[in-house]
């Protein structure tokens, strides 16, 4: 396949509830780990060794292959400062890359702005899942949120095709700028033709779409993922997709949970590579996963609660793979009120992320500049 | 812009759209049988609305007694919005819970969430003053904004800045001192058993009891009694005190007259914008400010005014606010009468607001949502659509059976331009475009002539009505 330079996509997906980080990348051989996690703590049988003290939870298997082949990046004590425990602020933080104050919008709300300020593409950015997060939101920015590509669009119970045909006709018209209507009728009329042209373009993705991949079935992410990944092969000009995996507050019941959710997690992210990788679109996109926070070094007897600093991981052909940052000292007098403290500001990363993958300037984006890892191969 | 309907009944679908969440055409003309003021007075009078019973609710969702989640708390109130009596009860909850936002995230209890909205019912229209001593006892509250943490001695000031600049005054009407000031003053109003209630909290394993309610407990010992200085008085002040004082303020009496204002008669922008942009209509607002003194801080006393006034039942008020994703679900849910009984369907019901921006009993932060034309993006703005014409597009609901043989009443041969009209008023879409209608008429009368020989006239009325629910006039209220 002929591979034309296309512009690089950012795929991000954020673990909702708080990963519990130590037990994602583990630090085995650590006597503090195994002090702290009585119930629920993963042995040196249980993990995939990394480097002979840190190791992936057993069911990243996915995921440590593609670290074999020197692609995921770890980014160790991700986190910003004054850690808030509370799921909805931290979340809020992470969204807008604001954490002194609430900002109006979000990260990558404005990165859609900055890529297409003139709203030529709809589709620049996509949500997978429903409703708008934070992060995709900018006054004016158009982003569409897909629950599912297949049926994706305005009314879509109207099944008959020559009736839909010809709503769709009349819903165009009913948002056609007019005379005589007001701001507002005029601001709601732009969001629903950006809207309606977003599902038409949309819905060409999955005609072109074959892949001899076979996402898991009834798995929330996988489907999303394919979904990400049938847009991206389409072409359609999209750069930052958005996607949500949920269940992580893992309170409770935790090795049963996690493994569950870290199972379904890496076997979607490997899919997806693999997808990419067979349709010559390896180099095109790289995925980042974060959450709000990690989670207090303590275990609970079941689980554990709420913590801050974490681990995000940056995946893909472009990525130079790697440890990035030091790991937090877990030495009782070095933890944060009984969390892992944080050492890297999660603005590093997107700074990253936007300037050496996406090639745009961080600093409208983000307000200030922060440090950089040296990250991709580019 | 065309009107259909008589200038009375467009007026009491305009009344009806603010003051609760709609209503049918059928009920629309009683009302107007019964007068505009009457209206105004009952819809503020009813004592004891009537509602599906908690009982009933309870008995099909076990979870709503339990209160687990936010999401039985929040379908909970869905029910009340849905089938109430009493609309301008619970459409002034929406009010105060988007000024006096407290959320799931932090308390991880439905039930004092619950209990918090209930407290609104019970003082939302008496007197500001009764509202904000309530407020400042809530126990939700209280664990919302830190004041379990805000101690003699030892201040939390969380609390105290949000009472002044996002309850009462409004930011640049006073200084940092009286914040400090005011959090002293609140020293000692908790809540009680405060260790036990916070690790019942952290832990989900209180099945089948399901959460506590937490209870407000004055602390004298832990008060602090000495003098405070507060908005240029001295004193040995309580938390009374301080309200009182707030209470006094011209600011104050600006401050709730534009949030009333914007919930009701047209939206304003956002808060945080309220100190560089002057109102829409600052007669409203002082005319509002003045009943406020007047009537020693009564709310029921400042919506009677609005109601009945000039600059609300003006051409220039009529859909002039976006609705907020509570209310456009419940007012189509009202419409479709989709639960006359509890349904378990009513969980996914909630959760449709939460998908169009607005997730109740979770506010993004003690700001509330941001409201006008920042709930309209294009995510949520297929959810709306898509929702209205669904609902809408369902024969099975007795609302719609109402809805469609009411269009269809007038005869076989009724014109395109006719069905259009009798659907837009049977929605009150009293005023839409040019464009749209003319749209929809082209709709009704390409449809009937290119229709699958199956098709019957009633699915093609139902497919009217979910284009008409797709305008985008349908958006405003």
């Amino acid at each position: 396949m002929v591979t034309a330079k296309r512009n690089p996509a950012l795929i991000v997906i954020q673990l909702a509830g708080g990963n519990d980080s130590m037990n994602t990348i583990v630090p085995y051989t650590n006597g503090i780990y195994h002090d702290s996690r009585k119930a629920i703590g993963l042995t040196e049988s249980d993990v995939i060794d990394i480097n002979g003290t840190l190791g992936f939870h057993p069911s990243m298997g996915p995921i440590k292959d593609l670290w074999d082949k020197g692609n995921v990046a770890i980014v160790q004590g991700i986190g910003y400062p004054v850690p808030n425990r509370s799921h909805f602020r931290s979340m809020d933080i992470w969204h807008t890359a604001e954490s002194a104050s609430i900002a109006p919008d979000g990260w990558l709300g404005r990165t859609i702005r900055e890529i297409d300020p003139d709203h030529g593409n709809v589709i620049t950015g996509i949500n997978f899942g429903r409703g708008l997060p934070r992060a995709l939101h900018a006054k004016g920015v158009p982003v569409a949120s897909v629950g599912n590509l297949e049926t994706y669009g305005l009314l879509p119970d109207i099944k008959d095709q020559q009736t839909r045909e010809l709503a769709m006709d009349v819903f165009s018209r009913m948002y056609s700028p007019s005379d005589g209507v007001d701001a507002v009728l005029q601001e709601i009329s732009d969001t629903g033709m950006g809207a309606l042209l977003g599902a038409d373009i949309l819905r060409t993705a999955p005609e072109q779409y074959s892949s001899s991949i076979e996402y898991e079935a009834e798995v929330e992410i996988a489907q999303s993922l394919r979904d990400i990944s049938q847009v991206l092969q389409a072409d359609l000009g999209t750069r930052v997709f958005y996607t949500i995996h949920g269940g992580y507050d893992t309170h409770a019941g935790e090795l049963e949970n996690h493994a569950k959710l870290w199972h379904e997690l890496s076997t979607a992210v490997g899919d997806f590579i693999a997808d990419l990788e067979e349709h010559g679109r390896g180099d095109d996109a790289v995925v980042m996963i974060f959450s709000e926070f990690g989670r207090r070094v303590l275990d609970n007897g079941s689980g554990t609660d709420h913590g801050s600093g974490g681990h995000s991981l940056v995946i893909g052909n472009g990525v130079k793979g790697g440890f990035y940052g030091e790991h937090p000292s877990l030495e009782l007098n070095e933890q944060v009120e009984g969390d892992m403290a944080f050492n890297n500001d999660f603005r590093s990363m997107y700074a990253t992320l936007l300037d050496e993958w996406m090639g745009i300037d961080p600093h409208p984006i983000l307000g200030e500049n922060y440090e950089q890892f040296d990250m991709f191969r580019r | 812009m065309t009107t259909t309907m008589t200038s009375e009944k467009a007026l009491m679908a305009h009344l009806m759209r603010r003051a609760g969440f709609g209503a049918s055409s059928e009920e629309l003309d009683r009302l107007v049988e019964q007068g505009y003021d009457e209206t105004v007075d009952q819809l503020l009078d009813i004592e004891q609305p009537n509602r599906m019973s908690d009982n009933i609710i309870r008995r099909y969702h076990s979870e709503y007694s339990g209160m687990m989640g936010n999401l039985s708390a929040g379908a909970n109130w869905m029910y009340r919005m849905v089938s109430t009596d009493a609309p301008l009860r619970e459409k002034l909850n929406l009010m105060w819970h988007g000024m006096y936002a407290t959320g799931y995230s932090k308390l991880a209890n439905g039930k004092v969430l619950h209990d918090q909205i209930r407290m609104f019912e019970r003082h939302g229209m008496g007197s500001f003053k009764d509202l904000l001593i309530e407020i400042s006892k809530d126990p939700a509250m209280i664990v919302w904004l830190d004041n379990v943490e805000n101690h003699k001695g030892s201040i939390n000031e969380n609390y105290g800045r949000e009472l002044l600049e996002l309850f009462s005054l409004g930011v640049g009407n006073y200084t940092e001192h009286d914040v400090k000031e005011a959090a002293r003053a609140f020293t000692g109003w908790t809540i009680g058993n405060t260790e036990y209630m916070t690790m019942k909290s952290a832990r989900d394993s209180v099945w089948p009891y399901g959460r506590l309610s937490f209870h407000f407990e004055y602390k004298a010992d832990d008060h602090d009694d000495s003098e405070k200085e507060f908005l240029g008085r001295k004193g040995n002040f309580n938390g009374e005190d301080i309200v009182d004082i707030i209470c006094e303020q011209p600011a104050t009496a600006e401050f709730l007259s534009r949030h009333i204002y914007s919930f009701f008669v047209a939206d304003e922008p956002p808060v945080p914008e309220w100190p560089y942009k002057p109102p829409r209509d600052p007669e409203a607002i002082a005319a509002l400010s003045n009943i406020y003194f007047e009537s020693n801080y009564s709310i029921k006393a400042m919506l009677n005014y609005l109601f009945k006034s000039e600059f609300f039942k003006s051409d220039t008020a009529r859909f002039q606010r976006i609705k907020g994703p509570a209310e456009l679900v419940a007012s189509v849910l009202r419409l479709t009468e989709e639960f006359e009984k509890p349904d378990i369907s009513m969980n996914p019901m909630s959760q449709q607001a939460q998908f169009m921006g607005q997730h109740l009993l979770s506010p993004p932060s003690v700001e509330g949502w941001h409201w006008g034309t920042e709930w309209i993006d294009s995510g949520a703005l297929v959810e709306r659509v898509n929702f209205a014409s669904e609902h809408f597009g369902n024969l099975d609901a007795p609302g719609v059976e109402t809805l469609v043989n009411r269009i269809l009443d007038a005869g076989d041969d009724i014109a395109p331009e006719a069905v259009i009209d009798r659907t837009l008023d049977e929605l009150a879409i009293t005023e839409i475009s040019d464009n749209s209608r003319e749209a929809l008429i082209d709709f009704a009368t390409r449809q009937s002539e290119s229709a699958p020989a199956d098709q019957t006239r009633r699915e093609r009325v139902v497919n009217i009505l979910k284009l008409a629910g797709a305008t985008p006039e349908f958006q405003r209220a």
